[in-house]
């Protein structure tokens, strides 16, 4: 293994100045990713999951955000000092994204083989005729029928799945190490969801990246990934590989989102012919004044004393199995 | 998942295509474009279809009416009139034009640099505009004229200076609607997906405003152009019929109209003429932005 971790985010803070006072979106989130692995980072909204996805591409619109404390370590380099032109150097060739709306990340006024060609020829300097031609390859390889011709439409002829497949072409045209999927499946059809994910993850064999996949899907976890990082009101409350995950949650939150998940077997057994859905009680809290000692402790069933008192630190319980929790 | 195989070749609709489509639906606006064809048309080839001098004296045919010799008829000079409008609308289509081209440049830079910049330069920014609205428009366009005409003149002769005095004029003081246009775009494209991920993917600052944000807020910006250029013929008509704008040895449609003002009760085809031109032209400019505007509406449905 290398020295350094693909990606490893450190104590990461990135705050929010808003009228009301600082909104501490993401608030000490450590967390990393490896060369060619799927990391998962699940969440329900508004827990900071895509703000740190928009933190390592330097998306966030500063002011009113600010990165308060914290490194993004890329190949042991920190991003977070980077000037613009140095990032722009970084995005597209190394860390690309695909976002949650395929219907609106394609810019309507320009052909899809043009905005992938744009793409190689900023990154990659070829020529206009090399970089149509490796638009059409780009199309092919994510599986866009008939690419020669399609690559002349414009984003409105294609279908939410295939603009999907677009914008994956045209994130990963550069080949980059990292591609992070901000939710890519949640504006889709179920059946489409399950193609995207399959071509993301046949992507990631071929061009051998890592992924860092956002979703709020526990299913979509549980299919895709190697690890997990679960994140709670700016933090990350527990990390681990997928199958310790599901087979041991160690925290609350987790143990409620994995109940939360809906099983066609349950409720069937005879005698209980209707199980509810299990939830989570209450809502994440605001990250205005998020409470002084753990944040889950207003929704959890196992609230003690000491869990009000100070913030829980992440925790190794078991090899490569960290939790935020003290119980 | 299966490559779509249409049973026939469906035609490639680009926007501009599908923009032309939509144009075609509005009748007034071919109707516009047709007249604005024609008359551009009589411009540039007029002089050598009707190979009469503008300036050409004849007191036996003075404040004639229309006749074969003189379709339009004559002023009290004799002069033909049918020859003057011709040259008078290369000057008042191309004032129209160029105002327009100052007016947009003006305010597509304004309006993208207070929709980017956001914050205080943005608020003085339009402050400025709203400033530049709420000035008395005609006063103040008469007052640079009287202050600067003679020194463009010694500058850039005659017919230069004036023409060049009154496209800054009557553009630098039409751009106001355009910048809020274009600001008002950038402020709600720049939020777009399609930019973020275009900056997600490496396009610098001015790659996203030029290529990805200013094609998208363009639409609106060609609709107002071609109303400013029907506005800027307006403007230079009244400015000539003040006797304010060219001399009288260079016979815009305004101009014209100006000399006409004093015989309209013996030749009233005189007046006629260059009033049907500037009539028709801003007319049919309207309609032609009328029909551009549905057609590169932003909100269109696909």
């Amino acid at each position: 293994m290398t020295p350094h971790h693909l990606l490893d985010i450190r104590g990461l803070k990135t705050w929010f100045k808003t009228d009301d006072g600082m909104v501490r979106a993401v608030d000490g989130v450590s967390l990393h990713i490896d060369r060619g692995e799927t990391l998962a980072v699940v969440g329900e909204s508004g827990c900071g999951k895509t703000v740190t996805a928009r933190s390592v591409l330097r998306l966030i619109d500063m002011p009113p955000g600010r990165f308060e404390a914290g490194q993004i370590m890329w190949e042991g380099r920190d991003l977070i000092p980077l000037t613009n032109a140095e990032m722009d150097e970084i995005r597209a060739r190394e860390i690309s994204m695909v976002f949650q709306e395929p219907m609106t990340s394609l810019n309507p006024v320009y052909t899809v083989g043009e905005q992938i060609a744009e793409s190689l020829r900023t990154h990659e300097h070829l020529s206009r005729k090399a970089a149509l031609e490796g638009a059409v390859d780009m199309l092919r390889l994510v599986q866009i029928g008939n690419a020669e011709r399609r690559i002349n439409d414009y984003p409105h002829q294609f279908s939410g799945g295939q603009r999907q497949r677009v914008m994956i072409a045209l994130a990963l045209a550069c080949k980059p190490k990292l591609l992070i999927a901000d939710e890519p499946t949640t504006a889709l059809d179920v059946t489409i969801q399950a193609q995207i994910l399959e071509l993301l993850e046949d992507m990631k064999q071929r061009l051998g990246m890592a992924i860092m996949l956002i979703t709020h899907a526990m299913g979509v976890v549980a299919e895709n990934a190697q690890r997990v990082a679960v994140m709670y009101a700016g933090q990350v409350v527990e990390e681990a590989s997928v199958e310790d995950l599901f087979a041991d949650p160690r925290h609350p939150y987790t143990q409620g989102l994995i109940r939360s998940i809906p099983r066609v077997d349950a409720g069937r057994a005879p005698g209980d012919a209707r199980t509810r859905l299990a939830q989570i009680p209450g809502s994440v809290p605001s990250l205005l004044h998020p409470p002084t000692g753990c944040r889950f402790a207003e929704r959890c069933a196992h609230t003690t004393e000491a869990c009000r008192a100070a913030p829980p630190p992440l925790r190794s319980v078991a090899p490569n199995h960290n939790v935020a929790c003290i119980l | 998942m299966a490559s779509t195989t249409a049973p026939k070749p469906k035609p490639p609709l680009s926007p501009t295509r599908e923009a032309w489509r939509r144009f075609r639906k509005h009748r007034l606006a071919v109707v516009g474009l047709i007249v604005l064809a024609l008359l551009v048309l009589a411009i540039i080839a007029g002089p050598t279809l009707w190979p009469v001098a503008i300036d050409d004296i004849d007191f036996a045919a003075q404040l004639k009416p229309p006749s074969w010799a003189h379709p339009f008829g004559t002023d009290d000079l004799g002069q033909d009139l049918l020859s003057r409008l011709i040259h008078g609308g290369r000057i008042s289509l191309a004032v129209g034009l160029s105002a327009m081209a100052v007016s947009a440049s003006v305010g597509i830079t304004i309006g993208a640099i207070a929709g980017m910049a956001r914050g205080w330069v943005d608020t003085a920014l339009m402050w400025v505009t709203d400033l530049f609205l709420s000035l008395p428009q005609l006063p103040l366009l008469l007052l640079i004229i009287y202050l600067f005409r003679e020194k463009l003149k010694a500058l850039l002769g005659a017919e230069g200076g004036v023409f060049v005095l009154i496209v800054i004029v009557i553009g630098g003081l039409r751009w106001m609607p355009v910048a809020r246009l274009v600001r008002a775009q950038f402020l709600s494209l720049r939020e777009k997906e399609f930019v973020e991920a275009a900056r997600a993917l490496g396009a610098s600052k001015f790659r996203l405003v030029v290529n990805h944000i200013l094609p998208n807020a363009l639409g609106p910006v060609i609709v107002a152009g071609t109303i400013d250029v029907a506005a800027a013929i307006i403007a230079e008509s009244t400015l000539s019929f003040l006797g304010l704008g060219f001399p009288p040895d260079i016979p815009t449609w305004g101009r014209v109209l100006f000399d006409a003002k004093d015989y309209l009760d013996i030749a009233p085809t005189w007046a006629l003429f260059p009033g049907a031109a500037i009539f028709l032209a801003v007319l049919s400019i309207n309609f032609v932005g009328d029909g551009l505007r549905d057609a590169l509406d932003p909100r269109r449905v696909h």
